[in-house]
């Protein structure tokens, strides 16, 4: 299965762009389904961002956050063909995660 | 690097703390229950920020997840469109000139649940962050940068056509 997560990360002079989007439905948990019932509340509750390791960036999320979640930021240090790696957690416990080059 | 892993500690390494025996997670309960007193400021190190996330109104969500006032900031440009004509997808973004940022937040006051999404700001990484937030009804959206251990905001009203939480 094709990953959740689609990051593109590109280095711009001394600043690396991150703009990432994740498949996810992001229910509120206020939703009713076509029955009347309320679709319960699946939502990501935290993405993680690490730059060869080291902790770059950290999103924290109600349900508020738009359907399949887009997040773009910028961070120093990187270089071209180092590692981005993405992971999310939501409410269920599910995760996923996915390391990009730097390009 | 190890610090960064600690501040920022996975599902896996919480896994292995309750794996290492239950002494470990008594002792942790423990450690939590002596900082009650500042809950706020412990929490936004490393949990998740369930409670913050829980407040119907902006000013519970912003106490509850910095524990201090914030105060107006032309430095902080907070982008968010006039009007909205989908809720759902409402593109929201925050730039500052402040120095030392830690920590960046949006807050939709009329939301049902105020505080939309908190952003931990490492040391070398760029204080500007873009995302794309639901908004119920027509709200004031309040964009909170916190820098040298106070905090700023901006605010500015979206009317919101057709709303995103199921309204």
């Amino acid at each position: 299965m094709a990953s959740s997560i689609r990051v593109r990360a590109i280095q711009n002079g001394d600043v690396t762009d991150v703009q990432t989007l994740i498949q996810h439905p992001m229910d509120t948990g206020l939703v009713k389904d076509a029955k009347g019932e309320l679709i319960p509340a699946h939502y990501i509750q935290r993405v993680s961002f690490e730059h060869n390791g080291k902790a770059v960036f950290l999103a924290d999320w109600g349900t508020a956050v738009s359907k399949d979640p887009y997040i773009k930021f910028a961070f120093k240090g990187g270089a071209k063909g180092d590692d981005l790696k993405v992971s999310w957690a939501d409410n269920k416990g599910a995760t996923d995660s996915l390391t990009a080059k730097i390009q | 690097m190890m610090a960064h892993a600690a501040a920022f500690p996975t599902r896996r390494v919480i896994l292995q703390v309750i794996l290492q025996g239950a002494g470990a997670v008594a002792l942790l309960g423990l450690g939590q229950a002596a900082l009650g007193v500042v809950p706020a400021l412990a929490a936004a190190n490393d949990a998740y920020p369930e409670d913050a996330f829980r407040q119907k109104s902006a000013t519970d969500a912003i106490k509850l997840l910095y524990g201090r006032d914030h105060e107006p900031s032309d430095k902080v440009k907070l982008d968010a469109p006039e009007i909205a004509e989908n809720g759902g997808v409402v593109p929201i973004s925050v730039t500052t000139t402040l120095a030392d940022v830690t920590a960046i937040a949006f807050v939709v006051a009329e939301n049902p649940n105020a505080l939309a999404a908190s952003y931990k700001i490492p040391a070398g990484t760029v204080p500007a962050v873009a995302n794309r937030l639901k908004m119920a009804k027509t709200s004031n959206v309040i964009a909170l940068v916190e820098a040298g251990g106070k905090l700023y905001s901006a605010t500015k009203e979206v009317k919101v056509t057709v709303g995103g939480c199921g309204g």
